[in-house]
């Protein structure tokens, strides 16, 4: 309190023209107004530093080597990439899986998180419950539990083709059919698209009810307002949604890895991009290899969303 | 199908009121079965964890014959160490990351949310910016620096970035909650002379307890969820977490002891089953704040 009393005054005042003692004084009031910021700014700066800015350089540094954590890492220029780019049929194979998967995925658990929220969004009675029921499988989602249950629900013995038998169809065994394996994995996503839904639920109640009201009396139909109001209002809660999504469907890695032991087969037809780092990484000891293919997928990551920011201009209202 | 549902849909909540009944009676139905579908494949692994062995493949019905936990006992012992260990072992991890993430990242937003300092608009950018990039970037060498500082198979390299701010998210969380506290309550304190730790411990933090809360929560689901942090750390089986336990349990049924299987998959399930039921609100608000932007 002192301080900051002698830091208001006039310094002629207090410091008697001694410039020395004016510069300290600079620098105490400096000191004042900074330390309790970075004070509590400081458990961040130090992870920052050490764990995130630190290590993402290193691991720059990593990808135009060759290191497998025995020998020490060895120059190699742009040949990683060069691999990645023109001869590694697994980094093919794992890009192929990883983008059909986002584009199966993304539309799909969008379209249902937003059509259950219009319907939860009407009034309906029970709506805490619903919503409850629907968000379950999201909160769920991420365990192995789950990964273990699908494998179950889609084995050739399992449940779902138990219950084709009931309908007289003989169905496949999904997860060890390389042209249906990554299906299973979409519709596990897609079953747990309670998150987008609750930001969905949320946007909604956003949306003034006279709107309705007034395009109603001219005449609307309840489809031409879903698309004139609805739709474009939502726009913003829609783009945040789908980036969303797509960065958590590029690093998706748990269901895949227990739903085929971790290998990616059959075939590689579960092989998601992740997978496929993390068995260069820990697997192989390729570690130069693996940070290379980390920045690509922090290049294929920086460019979707760049594109997607780019052409919001062009389908995004925001209402400002 | 389809049709059904939009026409239904795009009705607009004014007409509640005035709705005729066959549409509510549309929604409800539609909305009761897909409630049934979603839950219909946990409701499955429930009831194949306490249904007699001979029964799991053969039926789709949710209602067993007869309740046996004999699965449940198998489970608990079918690998040489018992499941209590690593639910021990996911317990410790997980609580003591809730505590790094409420203290760590509450000091952080404190900061940004509150205090004046130079930089600290670049700063927050920064930190927004982590939110975007995936780990895996630094994935490799924290690795290696944790294995040359002797910390690999053991907690600390899943514990410690946690009490550094790592999680980023959290942070975000809070400052879009300590933004919206009146700021005339620590100006008022800082002229009666608080220091800012004081207004951050005595003002803040109580004022915050909702977002504290919410924080706490999901940092716990997701690290009692997390797979890849304890499969890259964890070696020896002493120190596996129960979703590392879990898939060692899914390659080692050579014997196939399927009940086994679900009936420890079911209890990894219930702490979060539990916070659902209990915290539903804090979890539901506390998604729903992160896709508003106001």
């Amino acid at each position: 309190m002192n301080n900051a009393m002698r830091a208001t005054a006039d310094p002629a005042v207090t410091v008697e023209h001694n410039p020395r003692a004016v510069a300290d004084s600079r620098w105490r009031r400096i000191w004042n107004a900074n330390a309790p910021g970075y004070f509590f700014l400081l458990p961040w700066l130090i992870g920052f530093f050490g764990l995130t800015l630190g290590p993402a350089v290193i691991s720059l540094y990593l990808s135009f080597t060759d290191f497998d954590m025995i020998r020490s890492a060895e120059w190699v220029g742009a040949a990683n990439y060069v691999r990645i780019a023109t001869a590694d049929p697994k980094f093919a194979a794992a890009m192929k899986v990883t983008l059909t998967y986002v584009v199966l995925s993304v539309p799909f658990k969008l379209a249902f998180a937003l059509l259950v929220a219009m319907a939860l969004n009407k009034g309906v009675r029970g709506l805490p419950v619903y919503r409850a029921i629907f968000y379950l499988p999201s909160l769920l989602g991420g365990s192995v539990a789950i990964a273990v249950l699908w494998r179950q629900l889609f084995a050739g013995d399992g449940l779902v083709n138990a219950a084709l038998a009931h309908f007289g169809i003989a169905g496949p065994s999904w997860i060890s059919h390389p042209s249906y394996s990554i299906y299973t994995l979409v519709a596990l996503s897609v079953w747990q698209f309670g998150s987008p839904m609750i930001i969905f639920l949320a946007g909604l109640r956003q949306i003034p009810t006279d709107m309705y009201e007034a395009a109603s009396l001219d005449g609307a139909s309840k489809f031409r307002q879903f698309y004139k109001i609805t739709l474009p209002l939502l726009t913003p809660v829609i783009f945040f949604n789908a980036v969303v999504q797509t960065i958590d469907a590029f690093k998706a890695f748990t269901p895949a890895f227990i739903i085929s032991g971790g290998t990616g087969g059959p075939i590689n037809s579960t092989l998601f991009y992740t997978l496929y780092l993390y068995q260069e990484a820990f697997g192989n000891f390729r570690m130069g290899y693996a940070s290379a293919l980390a920045w690509i997928l922090v290049l294929i990551i920086a460019i979707f969303t760049a594109f997607s920011f780019l052409t919001s201009r062009y389908w995004v209202h925001y209402d400002d | 199908m389809t049709n059904g549902i939009t026409t239904a849909v795009a009705a607009p909540p004014s007409d509640i009121t005035k709705r005729s009944r066959p549409a509510s009676v549309v929604i409800h139905t539609l909305l009761i079965l897909g409630s049934l579908l979603m839950l219909y494949p946990l409701l499955w692994m429930v009831s194949a964890s306490v249904r007699p062995e001979n029964e799991i493949f053969s039926s789709t019905s949710l209602i067993p014959s007869s309740i046996d936990f004999g699965s449940y006992v198998r489970g608990w012992t079918g690998l040489d160490i018992s499941f209590g260990r690593f639910f021990w072992n996911s317990l410790v991890i997980s609580v003591l990351t809730v505590i790094g993430n409420v203290v760590a990242c509450s000091l952080a937003a404190y900061a940004f949310a509150r205090l004046r300092f130079a930089g600290r608009n670049f700063w927050f950018a920064i930190m927004l910016g982590t939110l975007m990039i995936p780990y895996h970037v630094t994935l490799i060498p924290q690795y290696v620096l944790f294995l040359n500082l002797g910390w690999v198979n053991t907690i600390l390299p899943l514990v410690v970035p946690k009490f550094l701010a790592s999680d980023a998210f959290f942070i975000f969380l809070m400052v879009q909650f300590f933004r919206g506290i009146p700021r005339e309550l620590d100006e008022a304190a800082m002229m009666d002379g608080c220091s800012a730790w004081r207004i951050y411990w005595k003002i803040m933090l109580p004022l915050s307890l909702p977002v504290l809360a919410t924080a706490a929560i999901f940092s716990f689901i997701w690290t009692w969820d997390d797979f890849f942090g304890p499969l890259i750390y964890l070696n020896d089986m002493n120190t596996y977490t129960i979703q590392l336990g879990l898939r060692t349990f899914v390659d080692s049924t050579s014997a196939s002891d399927w009940g086994g299987l679900f009936a420890m998959s079911t209890l990894t399930l219930v702490p979060v089953f539990f916070f659902f039921l209990f915290f539903q609100r804090l979890l539901i608000e506390g998604i729903a704040t992160t896709g508003m932007k106001r």
